[in-house]
Order: structure tokens, then sequence, then C-alpha cells
């Protein structure tokens, strides 16, 4: 288990709890937070599902894997050094604290 | 018509839960409500032809939103019932249960239906296709049993659904025979090369394929399939046979209330229907582009996007969807991912390695760039959706060039199209 907060295009804050092994994206859909689409369900082929990790996480994550560092370089919003695919970052214990920031558009 | 009665949305996937959503979004405050015919919430269906086949996990995993999602935005669900007709003068829906409900504005997203083979012995058991959950569930356990039994499986159609699932019965270890109408696969939507390259990766993984293969007769025994036969006299034995022969868009009850229909429900850019009150998204709809041609686009994209726009002109605005048409398939390691409508294409370069195969097909017509297919080229595909959707073409000779760098162009004409898309 571990905590995740997301903070939502308009700046609103929601804090959920998150089982080890769902992905970010995952619980922001199932809980209905703003500003991710994930149109393709978690493939890493849509990159609708954009965050920004706000800091001191960045470092904390594994790193992107190759076809996530490709579908990352044209985001529909501005892309950032601290963007990446909220389905391609599993939660586990270590990331209790996560914070990710939605942009304003996925597509 | 009752103002105050909600707005109805008729088909709970992935089209009528993103008008819901969207309509939330717009700041629509009113009643919502969204009608299945399935018992089972909101799903996505890509994963059912790949993963799914393999692993069939929890629903959960699938679901289109969560619980809280629906709650939070207010939408409420009515599972588990059918629509009989839309009483377009009353405005309101009647029910197989003789139910009724009124609304203020409708919303069609009733989907496909999956194209069913007419032939002698197709109603027999164990000839699957595919749709639903329940489908993949069913097709899941029939290629496992197949492996165990030592007994093939026979594909009916060499498109995506049919190729996806041919790849997944191989890596679960059955036979499998893939039966293609055409001279090669996927030929209404990819180039010949894109096509060769998909036949040597299912060769390579022992898939048989045959074309040309016109399919006369199922036979079976104690109800159940037990071979194909085709108008060349050859029979194919089959423990299952899965029909991937496309999909028909589910314009039953629309064409029945009199909106105008053409192999899927008539839509304009915005996604209005012929009656101002109801609007329709995704696999259900043909689009009217504006060189007069019908589109009909079945891909999650379509649905998502038609769905914003459909919410938009429920509240009265437009919101006209324009963006190049995008959709992805797996088969085995391959990523295969498509931008655009090749559709009348006078020229074909590549980029990449095509005996890997890793490269992108560029389509050009007149010089103009108008779709690209890449297998397990992430990068072309994220830069050519970009310049798609700004409107940019490089030249063939460059898109051929590894050397030269698409994302060149963007940045070129980023003064000029800021924030096009």
């Amino acid at each position: 288990m571990a905590q995740v907060t997301y903070i939502e295009p308009d700046g609103a804050t929601r804090t959920l709890t998150l089982a080890a092994g769902t992905s970010v994206m995952r619980g922001a859909v199932d809980a209905g937070v703003e500003g991710v689409e994930a149109q393709c369900g978690g493939n890493c082929a849509c990159a609708t599902c954009h965050c920004y990790v706000q800091e001191p996480w960045l470092d904390k994550l594994p790193l992107p894997s190759d076809d996530e560092t490709l579908m990352l370089t044209n985001v529909a919003a501005e892309r950032r050094p601290n963007s990446r695919l909220s389905c391609q970052l599993i939660v586990e214990p270590g990331l209790d604290g996560l914070s990710v920031r939605f942009p304003d558009r996925q597509s | 018509m009752d103002s105050q009665a909600p707005i109805l949305i008729v088909g709970a996937g992935q089209a009528g839960v993103q008008i819901a959503d969207s309509l939330r979004q717009e700041g629509y405050t009113g009643d919502l409500l969204l009608i299945g015919n399935e018992s089972h919430p909101p799903y996505q269906r890509p994963p059912l032809s790949k993963k799914w086949l393999l692993e069939p996990g929890a629903l959960s995993a699938l679901a289109l939103r969560g619980a809280d999602a629906l709650q939070r935005r207010r939408i409420e669900l009515k599972l588990d019932s059918e629509v009989t007709a839309i009483d377009r003068a009353a405005s309101r829906l009647r029910f197989t249960n003789g139910e009724q409900l009124a609304y203020s504005k409708l919303a069609l997203t009733t989907g496909a239906l999956a194209r069913a083979l007419a032939l002698p012995g197709a109603s027999l058991g164990q000839v699957l296709s595919l749709r639903s959950i329940a489908d993949s569930g069913a097709i899941s356990a029939a290629l496992r049993r197949c492996a165990a039994e030592g007994r093939p499986v026979v594909v009916i159609g060499g498109g995506f659904i049919g190729l996806e699932v041919a790849a997944s019965a191989r890596k679960l270890g059955a036979a499998v025979t893939v039966l293609e109408g055409l001279p090669r696969l996927m030929s209404r939507v990819t180039a010949p090369i894109v096509s060769e390259a998909f036949e040597r990766v299912h060769r390579a993984h022992g898939v048989e394929l045959v074309f040309g293969a016109q399919v006369t007769q199922l036979r079976g025994s104690a109800g159940c399939v037990e071979s194909v036969c085709t108008a060349d006299g050859r029979e194919y034995a089959a423990g299952c046979v899965v029909v991937g022969i496309g999909v028909v868009p589910d314009d039953r009850l629309a064409a029945a209330a009199g909106l105008a229909c053409d192999r899927g429900i008539l839509v304009d850019d915005c996604a209005r229907t012929s009656d101002p009150s109801i609007v329709a998204a995704g696999d259900c709809t043909a689009r009217r582009l504006a060189d007069g041609r019908l589109l009909r686009l079945e891909s999650v994209q379509n649905a998502v996007e038609q769905a914003k726009s459909a919410a938009v002109a429920l509240l009265g605005r437009e919101r006209p969807f324009r963006a190049a048409p995008w959709f992805w398939s797996d088969q085995y390691d391959i990523k295969l991912q498509m931008v655009g409508l090749s559709h009348g294409y006078d020229q074909v370069v590549t980029r990449g390695d095509v005996q890997k195969p890793s490269f992108s097909a560029f389509y050009f017509r007149a010089g103009r760039l108008i779709a690209v297919d890449s297998l397990s080229r992430v990068q072309d595909h994220m830069q050519s959706k970009r310049l798609l959707d700004h409107g940019l073409s490089p030249t063939p000779e460059q898109a051929a060039d590894p050397q030269f760098e698409l994302q060149s162009l963007l940045r070129e004409a980023k003064p000029a199209t800021a924030d096009g898309a």
C-alpha cells in the first residue's frame, strides 16, 4: 500500500491509498481524478495519461522504458524533465507519498 | 420535451462513458443515466483480443472508470437493460421489460456487432466471435482446450482481431490456421509491405496462413464444430473456430426510429445526428467527411474524441473532431501503431528495418503525407501523429531517410501553428 497524491489540472489535490502493483494511472481512473484519459488502457500506446512527477519523487522511480521515453517525445501538453506516463508508474511501498500532477490536456 | 428529464446515454462502452464524463466536465449538472445491456460496469474492449486471452484477470483491471469515479461525477448506471425503441415524438425510451424513460437529450453509443458468418454450420458449438468480455472468456477457454487436446484452432479472417487471436493461440501452445479470403493480411487498412511483414512474423511463429480461402461450410458432430471447408475442396480440422470478419455498426435502434443511417448512424463532425435532440458516437456511427465520403472507424480514439464532441453538442455548442485517426494492435512482440487514413495513397516509403521488422510505412497522396503505419517504431508514430494533426508533411525522401529528424518539421512550423491541434 502507498499513498499517492494527485494534483488535478485546476490545482485541486486528491490523496488515494493504492495497493502495491496498481499503476498510478489505474488509481486515478478508478477514483475519477480529473486530467487523465488513458485511452489505450495502460498499454503505453497513446500517451494520454501523461503526468508531471512532483519533487522529490522523480529520482526514486524506476527509469522509463525505451517505449515510454519515445512516447513522451510527443505528448499533447508540454514535455518537461519530470514528465512520465502514469500507466508505467507502478505503486510499491517505497513510493508512499508519491505526488503527480496531470496537465490540462492529454489529446 | 421535458427539459428536467435526464440525459440518457444508450450504450455503456468507451463512447458512452466518455460522453457522461465530458458532460460533467463541460458543466452539465442535471441527471445523467448510462444504460448498458450487459451486467458488467463499463469496461475496455481492446485487451479482450490481446492480453485478456492469455490471462483473463479481475474485471476491475478492465474497468473504464471505477465506481468511485462514476459516483463522484454523479453518473448513474442502469445495467442489464435492453432498449427496444426510441419514441422521438414523446422523447422516451422503451425497454424490453415494458419500462419507459423520458429524456431531455439522448446519446446513442450502441457500438458494433461482430459480423456473423452466414454459412451452413456457423451456429455449431465452438464457433466463436469476439465482442464482449464473455466472448473473450469463451475464446480463451477454447484456445487452452485446443492446446491441451492437441487440436487445431481455425481463425476465419486475417484482420486485427483474427491475427491477435492467432498470436494468442500460439502463445498458449495451440496449432493455428488463419483462413483469409483476400490475397494478404489486413488488406483493407495496410500496404502490402506491412501485410508481408506480419505474414513473415506469423509464419515464423508457426501460424499456417491460407490466402484466397473461400469458406463454404463448417462441419461438426454432436453439435460441435470439427472442420472448416473451403471452395477449393480442402477441409481444415478444427477444435474451435474463431470468426473475425469485421463488425457491423449497431444502428438498429436509430434506424427503427427514423434517424438517418447508412451502415451506421450518420453524424457530422460534431457528432450530431439528423435529430437535434440526439447525438451518436463511437463504432455505431458513420461520419460524413468534408469530401463527402463516409468514414466508419472502430477505435478507442474515435469513440473518445467523438464522445467529447457529442457531449459539447448536447449542450448546444460545437467541438468538431478532425484529428488524425489512430489505432494500435499487439501481435507477438510487435507494437503496431497506425495514424491517418491511407485510403487512396499513391506512394509508400519505409523508414527503418523492414526485415526485423522495426519500420514505418509512410503513405503519400500527391506528395502529401496521409498516414503512417509503425511496427515497433514508437517515435515515428508519435511524431507522425503530430505532423498529421498540424497538417505538415515531410517529403517522401525525408520520410525514408532515417537521418532526417521528423521532429524538425514541427519545430520549424511552430510559430505559424502555435498550439494548432
